[in-house]
């Protein structure tokens, strides 16, 4: 089933602003990119604010009985998400390491963020 | 020009004020001629369409905001199906279906896949989410 017409293919930006597993909203915003994906929409990640702490490597939910969203963004190029950015102050602020981070995942800064929303068809903040 | 408008609602309608706030957004844009396309509830946003929610008298209830809303103005609302269903929204397909002895969506609440959200991002002009 592909409800989306061929000739409109407009960008959707999702950013991730809440940590997981305090908030619902960091699941959601994966599974809104992943379902982008799957119509072969252009999609784009972008993590900001606490939404970084979903980025943390190492990662053990088991004990919290709730799933690893590190293992779920590592992988995002498999559904043929490969824009995946992170807010580079963010990051810093929360001690996040560039080479822990996801392969596919670039660092962004504050003027990379406003160039990535402009040039975006839509923008989900979630 | 009269633009083609989707609206996304994250936000619960037990917490603060931002379902209410995207039910006038709503009515402001169709006022002022501009279509709107369809509204997706994702996540805590779902629990707006609960047929069985009970809100004081002295406070605005956004389920009887968004119903008068389809209402009068045959406006789509769609609850996303696997956010609702892990909340106990179920219509009387789903009641059946995972044997639950109630079907709670509001009749003006359809439930859907995020496809739905998917197609209107496409469609719509703007796409204005209410987290």
């Amino acid at each position: 089933m592909s409800p989306v017409a061929e000739h409109s293919r407009k960008s959707i930006l999702v950013v991730s602003r809440h940590a997981h597993p305090g908030s619902s909203l960091p699941r959601s915003a994966l599974d809104t990119a992943l379902a982008a994906a799957a119509f072969d929409q252009p999609v784009t990640l972008l993590f900001q604010g606490e939404g970084v702490l979903q980025l943390l490597p190492a990662q053990d939910s088991r004990a919290a009985g709730v799933r690893n969203l590190r293992k779920v963004i590592d992988s995002l190029p498999l559904y043929d998400i490969e824009a995946v950015y992170v807010d580079s102050a963010a990051a810093s602020a929360f001690g996040i390491a560039p080479d822990t981070l996801p392969a596919s995942a670039r660092w962004l800064d504050a003027a990379g963020i406003r160039e990535l929303m402009a040039s975006h068809d839509h923008v989900l903040g979630f | 020009m009269p633009l083609t408008y989707a609206l996304l609602v994250l936000a619960s309608p037990t917490s603060g004020h931002s379902s209410l706030t995207a039910a006038r957004f709503a009515r402001a844009l169709l006022a002022r001629g501009h279509r709107l396309q369809r509204v997706f509830f994702l996540d805590n946003g779902t629990l707006t369409g609960l047929a069985t929610a009970v809100t004081p008298q002295d406070e605005q209830s956004p389920l009887q905001q968004w119903a008068q809303l389809a209402e009068e103005h045959q406006t789509e609302l769609i609850l996303c199906v696997s956010s609702a269903l892990k909340r106990g929204l179920l219509d009387s397909t789903e009641a059946t279906r995972h044997e639950r002895p109630a079907a709670t969506v509001h009749p003006a609440f359809e439930l859907g896949g995020l496809g739905l959200l998917v197609e209107a991002a496409q469609t719509a002009d703007r796409l204005v989410t209410f987290g």
